[in-house]
């Protein structure tokens, strides 16, 4: 492998149902910074059947070019011919860098090309630069410059650890969806599309997709609610949720929860935030009745504006809070609900 | 029927995570246990076992000690316990992980291989996807229900908003989510027999058809550049009012801040 | 002599230690409160094993040894005092006489249900006018033909309504020792079920208020001749080698609750602020919990000693435990009256509330000083072989 050979930032750029996925315009727009420091071009990479329309968006959000995979054996997403398509890209283009959401498509289709196309894969990132690898100088070893540094959170978000990939190209990672921002939209902005068909002749390691089964839900995703009212196992009961409904309606925001509430069955998995859950950076974000483990800090503390409400005032939440309040919830929450009502009504 | 299941011993998290002096992780303190996600991977091959009779191998790479976990899964029901653990397979990442499983696993019959997704201290979900690619066998990710049909194996595979039923040809790979199941318990007889029973331990010679530049840390192609505890956003302000203070205390934030 | 337990019995307090942290502790203060008997948590028991640990596996238990098991009981207890006594009645009462005393047949019709749990077992000996004293025995079995016909009735029977099969003891005849009348009792298998046996009303108890505890009712009760355990006239001498091994699962279950108060009242006193610290900051709390985590342990290698020693029974069917099992008994019970008690005063106002353990703990506990022989008959057992 000729490391210098490789070239350019690439993203995958994720779709479902011929939609694109909010991480595939958030990993353009950081491809778009880490190209910019390297002097080079993001390309977003886009795989699936009927799905070159989507290009022009991916121009309108900083793509410089596209590179897209159209074939009838692309349609659902299936481990085999997606890898496929990856790694031929790859084979053929020779990017310097691939990032893939950390997505239940993501994480499997990452090892699946890293492994194929012999290069290592750092999981679940949730910061990018480019530096030197090692970060400082070790005299007798070479220091490399123009590296990707990939952080990422260990152990449950206790640790954390920054990941270089030296000697083996592309770098590849996949990113933690919500994390990363998505640049200002262009309209008009145009990506230089290019086709390329790789071939697909399926074989043992095509599966056979027997059925899809969609959850059905109108609930707005909570990683894209600006303020979120989280509950956890502090607010009592499921029926207690109301309470927090009404905060939503009143402030226009969207209930999410912790993981207690979903292991008790109060609140569904689709409204977890936290490491098994959702990673979540709205502008507020309200912790109420919830007591701030580490594994449910790790998936909010990037929230702009958080706001604890609890009566034990040594809950870790306060920890991160930027205001707290040490108090009964039932108490509190029916009052503010009403004061935030007038306050809007006021200002409408 | 044959299944291998791949566990891995890993520090507990759940009950908080223990600090050396120095700030790197006490392993030592915390408890060793089976990643849940390979438990219940582990569930899911007994009780293919129970329903359909099948030959289960654990089989996991670590250290001497993390022979614990084999003993734990034959307590649970597994037939056989294989350790691969070796000085020159130490540091590895998950590339260099993969080739040594996948070495120790061609060393086996199977029809079916199943890992957790994901393991609780490294969380990357890279390993079963991995395997199989060196094994050149399909994979089936995030498995929320297994069934066996005839040659094949029926998979219910988890997204976001949607499930796939997937089937595929055996041998397969198959990860597993800790949804699965409940895993069952140990039983005492079984512990008593477990630890009666042989566990068969490999060596880096006993991996077939690996390359040594694909062992270990020097296999691995990822390489740490900073490891650290998490420095956590600082603590702001906590008041401790009454009721209507409260309320007033958070209506003047947010006005404060423009979100009202 | 070697302290530390082999990895397979580490292995097994560790299951234990998590069967009874997820499964047994979130119901144990309902259990107190509605005093129901905890069927669920039996069920859950019977499939992982735990009601038939010391039975061989060719009777369909586990093959595992005493220590085991009264590791079980010791985990349980921990957490439910009720659980831990339902396993060591049904086990050390039932399970234990029918394995030492049956016959083949015996033996298989029986074990294999009571080993997987899929039936539970009970003992009754106790009459409203004999506990110990056998020979204040009221129950009468009259042999007509091929039937044993029961009259009298059984109290305080622990698993009482609840159980499929009862060992009991009845008096099937009288014989003259040294010029005295004595009578001369007889044990028998019971089953649930069978005419003329029924039960009369259940205990309202101070503490292990989930167990079942009943009197046993027989009128003209009929059951097989086969079905009497051991020989004719040896049923006094059975009942008693039964209690020596129950009172090691006794032990272990006020070993367990000692320990489970124990350990709530370190983490307690470690949060309990008072005067600007936290209690355990004062000497006085300090040197409480010393006292008791000293008797904790010394209970708990009396219990365990006990434990080996019927098992060296087991292998050569020679060794006596009776002593052991009834040092044991005696230390662990007052232990857990004693450090329930020192648990519940460091909690304070707190600990006399039914929100903390604690307070359940120590009605458990009084128990342990008083069934399977009060602590002043693990005496006359300790002294008499002393003095013989």
């Amino acid at each position: 492998m000729n490391i210098q050979d490789y070239k350019g930032v690439f993203v995958f750029a994720q779709q479902v149902d011929n939609v694109l996925s909010g991480i595939a315009l958030e990993l353009v727009g950081k491809g778009k910074d880490l190209a910019k420091d390297l002097g080079t071009e993001v390309t977003a990479v886009l795989v699936g059947s009927g799905v070159k329309g989507l290009a022009d968006e991916l121009g309108e959000y900083g793509a410089d070019k596209v590179i897209v995979v159209d074939d009838p054996e692309l349609k659902d997403y299936r481990t085999e011919p997606y890898a496929h398509a990856v790694a031929s890209v790859i084979n053929e283009y020779k990017p310097e860098i691939f990032l893939i959401g950390a997505t239940a498509i993501g994480r499997d289709l990452g090892p699946r090309v890293s492994a194929r196309i012999h290069t290592g894969l750092t999981a679940d990132c949730t910061q990018l630069d480019i530096g030197d690898f090692p970060i400082n100088p070790i005299p007798g070893k070479e220091q490399l410059h123009n590296q990707l540094l990939m952080t990422r959170p260990a152990f449950g978000g206790n640790t954390i650890a920054t990941i270089a990939c030296p000697d083996f190209r592309p770098q590849m990672a996949t990113v933690r969806p919500g994390v990363m921002q998505k640049a200002p939209k262009e309209a008009g902005r145009k990506a230089e599309v290019i086709d390329y068909n790789p071939g697909f002749t399926p074989d043992h390691k095509y599966v056979e997709i027997m059925e899809i089964v969609k959850a059905v839900s109108d609930v707005e995703d909570i990683m894209d609610a600006k303020i979120l009212v989280s509950g956890g196992r502090g607010v009592g009961s499921p029926e207690n949720f109301k309470l927090l409904e009404d905060l939503a309606e009143a402030i226009g925001g969207t209930v999410s929860c912790s993981r207690a509430v979903v292991d008790a069955g109060w609140k569904p998995k689709d409204l977890q935030v936290g490491q098994t859950g959702k990673t979540v950076r709205p502008n507020v974000y309200f912790a109420i009745g919830i007591s701030g483990a580490i594994q449910h800090l790790a998936g909010m503390e990037e929230s702009d504006i958080i706001i604890a409400i609890n009566k034990d005032e040594s809950a870790p939440i306060f920890d991160v809070a930027d205001y707290g309040v040490v108090g009964d919830l039932n108490k509190i929450l029916p009052q503010l609900t009403a004061q935030i009502k007038e306050a809007m009504a006021a200002k409408a | 029927m044959k299944i291998v299941v791949c566990v891995k011993q890993v520090p507990d998290t759940k009950g908080g995570v223990k600090f050396n002096p120095d700030g790197t992780l006490d392993r030592g303190a915390m408890l060793a246990i089976m990643n849940p996600d390979d438990k219940a991977g582990l569930e899911a091959a007994l009780r293919l076992k129970d329903q359909y009779g099948a030959e289960v191998t654990v089989v996991t790479m670590g250290l001497p000690k993390a022979e614990e976990v084999l003993r734990e899964a034959m307590a649970m029901g597994a037939d056989k316990g294989i350790l691969v653990t070796d000085r020159v397979l130490g540091g590895a990442d998950t590339w260099a992980t993969s080739q040594t499983l996948a070495g120790a696993l061609r060393n086996l019959e199977y029809d079916l291989i199943i890992t957790g997704r994901q393991a609780i201290d490294g969380d990357t979900a890279q390993v079963g996807p991995q395997i199989s690619e060196h094994l050149n066998i399909p994979v089936i990710s995030y498995a929320q229900d297994i069934k066996i049909d005839g040659d094949s194996v029926i998979v219910e595979r988890q997204y976001d908003d949607r499930y796939h039923v997937l089937k595929a040809k055996m041998p397969c790979l198959v990860t597993a989510l800790a949804e699965l199941n409940e895993p069952r318990y140990m039983t005492p007889g079984g512990i008593f027999d477990a630890y009666d029973a042989d566990i068969t331990v490999w060596g880096r010679a006993d991996l077939k058809d690996v390359e040594d530049s694909n062992l270990g840390l020097k296999g691995s192609p990822t390489q740490i550049a900073k490891a650290s505890d998490k420095v956590r956003k600082g603590a702001g302000e906590k008041v401790n009012l009454d009721v209507t203070e409260s309320v007033d205390y958070i209506v003047g934030k947010l006005k404060e801040k423009h979100v009202i | 002599m070697d302290f530390t337990l082999s990895k397979k019995h580490e292995m097994a307090r560790t299951l234990f230690r998590e069967f009874a942290e997820k499964e047994v502790k979130p119901l144990a203060q309902e259990v107190d409160e509605t005093e129901e008997f905890p069927r669920g948590t039996v069920e859950k028991m019977a499939k992982a094993g735990f009601m038939g640990i010391p039975i061989p596996k060719e009777y369909g238990g586990q093959g595992c040894d005493v220590l085991t098991y009264a590791m079980c009981v010791e985990e349980l207890s921990k957490v439910c005092g009720t659980t831990g006594v339902i396993v060591s009645a049904h086990t050390s009462l039932c399970c234990d006489p029918i394995l030492t005393y049956g016959t083949d047949e015996q033996k298989q019709k029986y074990l294999p249900d009571l080993a997987s749990g899929r039936k539970i077992g009970a003992f009754g000996l106790t009459e409203p006018g004999a506990g110990t004293d056998a020979q204040g025995q009221q129950t009468k079995a009259v042999l007509d033909g091929d039937e044993w016909v029961i009259n009298g009735s059984k109290i305080f029977i622990t698993n009482g309504k609840e159980a499929d099969v009862y060992v009991i003891f009845a008096v099937t005849g009288v014989v003259e020792k040294r010029g005295k009348q004595i009578k001369e009792i007889s044990a028998f298998i019971v089953e649930k079920g069978t005419p003329g046996f029924t039960f009369g009303t259940k205990e309202k108890k101070m503490g292990i208020r989930g167990s079942s505890t009943y009197e046993l009712i027989f009128t003209d009760c009929r059951i097989p001749k086969d079905n009497m355990l051991g020989q004719q006239g040896k049923g006094f001498g059975i009942a008693m080698h039964t209690l020596d091994g129950g009172r090691i699962g006794i032990a272990a279950q006020a070993l367990g609750i000692g320990e489970g108060a124990l350990e709530r009242t370190i983490a307690y006193t470690k949060e309990r602020k008072q005067f600007g610290r936290t209690i355990a900051q004062q000497q006085n709390t300090q040197f409480q919990l010393a006292d008791m985590a000293t008797k904790a342990q010394a209970a708990q290698l009396l219990v365990y000693k006990a434990a080996m020693t019927k098992d060296q029974y087991t292998q050569d069917h020679k060794t006596a435990y009776g002593v052991e099992a009834a040092m044991a008994k005696l230390y662990a019970a007052e232990m857990a009256m004693e450090v329930t008690t020192k648990a519940v005063q460091l909690h304070g106002g707190y600990g006399y509330t039914r929100e903390y353990d604690v307070e359940r703990m120590m009605r458990d506990a009084k128990i342990t000083e008083i069934y399977e022989g009060t602590s002043e008959v693990q005496r006359m057992v300790i002294s008499a072989a002393l003095l013989k």
